[in-house]
This record gives structure tokens, sequence and C-alpha cells, in this order.
């Protein structure tokens, strides 16, 4: 069952100083409306995985780790390999998050970033079959949250496509049926560069890349992801309160050219 | 999918919607029901509260807090759904109760729980968009005060065309969906997702025809309720002789 959150008094008190600040224009740490805060890429920090990489947003770290191994495709597509991303809220990343099977904020990240990814056809998966229907690499994309400051959502696409960007599988051949993993590797196959926007309404304006303080005083919230070609691959809005048809639009339209910096930023860390 | 005629595979034209039956009042415990046909779509909604609220750990001080489940049958799809929530069924239930709420004066009732579950029967496609129609109606019946109904719709692209009100096949094979849900008074925007490639200007042309879908299906919500509501008054029915679900 999905239920309200709630959120404490003393955060009430905060909340009114934010909307406060973003009817003047103005945010709790200075930056302009549609300014991000610093972005921080690393990527292969973790020589197991075929790929990974941390991003950091201002305060909030996230590390990807992907893993690439052999399984069975989905019955609807035989001839593709399989994606699959799961997002762990680990306590130490907020004093709120719990031990426990995933919760829906969990559930709703995975699968904002798997729509990213899925829908904009970032990896080709059609590189990644093995026996048609019986065998194909599965890419598991696993996020893991370090630190929650804020904007949780881009900060794990982004270290998501980072690790995918720098992920390596090993080359292989079919003998007898039998699958035989060789040593030497190879880029995964990519087709596509994703790269989701974050929108918080605070009273009447819109903010990007809003921080945990913001995000407490956020109305809702609306997540536009952008492809290579300036198309809208993945939308999600979030929170109580609503959007006008205006925002939503205006919206888009921001997100087409911010996306354009990011992918940049993310292209240059990746190379 | 669409034939040179610009017919889409079940005869309908692009902007227009399944055939659509809604009943409000539906069920004998709940506090508040409706039932909504759409196409192949059916689905049942029903509503408890304000009510006192378990565990109490989830009391909110200053509001109501709303409790919100989508759940699909085991037997509303071509393959048996197994009955354990999905993570599609919970991410649903969540943006259905974040479409809701900005409806809702929850203010009114603070520390209580409004319940809303939802029941997918079979499912055709579209069924977050139905199940939001049918649950606001639900709350409506219940007598839980609402800014305005809400309603949704969604839109999508087939084969390069714009098209509204998807049903499953076109879900399946389509290249986008962008399921909206619309207070239409306040012009306010409670859903909004999307998956697949729409340009900028297809998805300006998407976003205004589900707009327009939304504010058609209100009137049907409108005159869902007042059917429901006149007759009581007129006839003076007892609430004993609520309309079953057939």
């Amino acid at each position: 069952m999905s239920t309200t959150p709630h959120s404490s008094e003393i955060l009430t008190l905060e909340r009114d100083h934010i909307i406060d600040l973003a009817s003047k224009g103005k945010r709790i740490d200075n930056r302009a409306p549609m300014d991000y805060r610093e972005i921080k890429i690393q990527t292969g920090i973790i020589e197991k995985a075929n790929g990974s990489a941390q991003v950091d947003i201002g305060q909030t770290k996230v590390i990807v780790g992907v893993k690439i191994e052999a399984g069975t495709p989905f019955p609807d597509t035989p001839n593709e390999g399989v994606q699959t991303v799961n997002a762990e809220f680990t306590p130490l990343a907020h004093p709120t998050f719990e031990l426990g099977p995933p919760q829906e904020n969990s559930i709703e990240l995975s699968r904002i970033v798997d729509r990213n990814l899925r829908e904009s056809k970032a990896i080709d998966l059609t590189k990644l079959s093995i026996i048609p229907g019986k065998k194909a690499f599965v890419v598991f994309i696993d996020l893991n949250m370090l630190d929650h400051y804020g904007n949780l959502i881009d900060t794990s696409t982004y270290a998501a496509l980072s690790a995918l960007l720098t992920s390596k599988m090993n080359e292989y051949e079919i003998k007898n049926d039998e699958l035989i993993i060789k040593d030497n590797r190879q880029p995964l196959p990519m087709n596509d560069y994703p790269i989701p926007v974050t929108f918080a309404k605070i009273g009447k304006t819109l903010m990007l890349d809003p921080n945990i303080q913001e995000e407490n005083a956020m109305s809702t919230r609306l997540t536009v992801g952008i492809d290579n070609e300036d198309c809208v691959c993945a939308m999600q809005k979030g929170g109580l309160g609503g959007f006008e048809p205006s925002e939503i639009e205006s919206a888009v339209e921001t997100a087409i050219q911010k996306s354009k910096e990011i992918r940049k930023l993310i292209m240059e860390a990746t190379r | 999918m669409i034939d040179d005629k610009g017919l889409r595979s079940d005869g309908r034209r692009p902007d227009e919607l399944r055939s659509i039956k809604l009943q409000v009042g539906v069920l004998h415990n709940a506090d508040g029901s409706a039932y909504i046909e759409q196409g192949k779509n059916k689905i049942i909604a029903g509503v408890y509260g304000p009510r006192e609220i378990h565990p109490k750990h989830l009391i909110i001080s200053d509001r109501a807090a709303i409790r919100c489940r989508y759940r699909m049958a085991p037997f509303s799809t071509d393959e048996r759904k197994h009955p354990a929530p999905s993570r599609r069924e919970v991410e649903i239930s969540k943006v259905i109760r974040e479409a809701l709420e900005p409806s809702v004066l929850s203010e009114y009732y603070p520390r209580t729980v409004i319940d809303i579950f939802i029941e997918a029967l079979q499912c055709d496609g579209g069924t977050r968009c139905a199940s939001i129609v049918a649950a606001s109606l639900a709350l409506a019946d219940a007598g839980i005060p609402l800014k305005e109904l809400v309603s949704s719709c969604s839109v999508g692209k087939v084969k390069g065309h714009v098209i509204v009100d998807l049903y499953d096949l076109e879900d399946k094979y389509g290249e986008a969906d962008l399921p909206i849900a619309l207070m239409p008074n306040h012009n306010l925007v409670t859903l909004i997702q999307m998956d697949g490639k729409l340009s900028k200007e297809e998805f300006d042309k998407a976003f205004n025809m589900a707009l327009e879908g939304c504010r058609k299906i209100r009137n049907l919500q409108n005159d869902a309720l007042k059917r429901k509501y006149k007759l009581e008054s007129d006839t003076e029915k007892s609430k004993d002789s609520k309309e079953e679900v057939k």
C-alpha cells in the first residue's frame, strides 16, 4: 500500500523559509533556479564489476555497479539480452532509510532509471543474445545509495549511464552448445545516452536539481528524460501537488537544453 | 495498426476514446465505490474513511493520510498474474495516490486515514488512468470533501500516429505512452508519466490531446455522479438497494 509520507514540524519551518526564498527567485544554497549543484563523476572504481561509477551531485553520492552474466532471455524477446535495475536505499545513506524489502521509493527510483535506459534503447540489447531463446547476457545495474542529500533520480541515472559507458564484457564462443567465456574484453555495446533532468516545484517556481531541504519544501517534482536526438524518452511526476500544463511544456524545453550540458560532462568523464 | 483511412485496429479514429461506462456506489460495505468499464478494462474502486489509522506511527498531525492500493486480479490478463504485488503495482499505487491527493481536502481530517482500494478485474491497457477515474468517483461517493474530481487519460504513438486511449495491443506495439491525470477546473496536472520516444512537437501534440481526453472523461464522471444522487433523492431509495456489480 502506498501511504502519504509525513514530515516533521521543524522541517515545516524550514519549508516556509525555502518557499519564501523561491518566491524571490532565490535558493537556500544560493544557486540560480536552473543551476545544478557540482556534478562529479568517477568511473572504474570497482575492479570486480564489469563497469562502475560514483556520481556526486553536491553532497548526494550514489555508486553503481554493472555485472554482466549469462542468463535466460525473456520469452517475448528471445533474440535480446536482458536489462535489470535494482536500487538499494542502504540505511547508511539517510537516517530514514530502513532495512528490509524494497519500499515504494526505491522501487520507483529503479523503475525510473530503468525506463530512461530501456526506452532510449541505451544498451544495445540486440547484440547480447547468445543462443536465441535459450541464453543471453543479463546486464545487472545495481544502484547503491551512499549519501542522500536530494535528487537521487538524476544522480543514480548519471551513475548508471557512466558505469554502462565504461563497462567491459568478456568475449565468448559457443562449442557444442556450451558457452565458453574468454579472457579478452570489449566495451558493452551502447546506442544512446539518456539524460533525466529533475525539476521541483516550490511555491510557484520551478527549480532544477532540488537538494534534500528543497525536496521537503517542494509540492511536486517532475523528471524529464531526454535522449541523444533531443526526444523525450521518459517522464515521471511525483509528490502531492500538480503542474499547470504550461509548466510541463516549458520544463520539457528546459530539459532538452540542460540535458546537452550534462551529457557532454558524462561523455568526457567516461571517454 | 492504422489503416489507410486513418482508422485504428479496433475501428476508432485517432482521437476517439473507447466506450466508457461508469457506475457510482456499487458496493455495500465501502463508504464510497465506483466501477468503470473502458473498452475491455473492468475496474472497481472502493474507499473507506476517514477512519482511525493503524499502525499509529502513520498518523499525520495536520491532515489525513491517504493510502492507496492498486491490484491486478490474477485472472485479469492473458497469462495469469502472480497474486503477489509486482514492482509495477507498487509504483502504480504510488502514482495513483499522488494523482488523487491534490484533489482531497485532507486537512479537514487530521490524524485519520482515507483508504483507497482498486481492483483491476480485467486489464486491457490504460488501467492506471481508468483506476484514477473510478477512484476519484469513489472518493466523492464516500462524501470526502474534494476540490474537484480528477480525470485521467492516456495518449500514445503507434506507427508514427499520435492516438488517444490506447488499448492493450496498441500499447504493446506502440512507440510511446503518455498517461495524464488532470483537475480540469484547477488546470492542474496531477499525474504525468511517459515512456517511449516523442520529439518536442509530438510531445506537445500528444499532451494536448491527453488534456482534451481528460476533459471529455470528466464530463462522463459528472454525469455518473449526478445519475446516482439524483436517483436516490428522486425516488428516495434506501441505501440497501444500491446497484450491484454484474
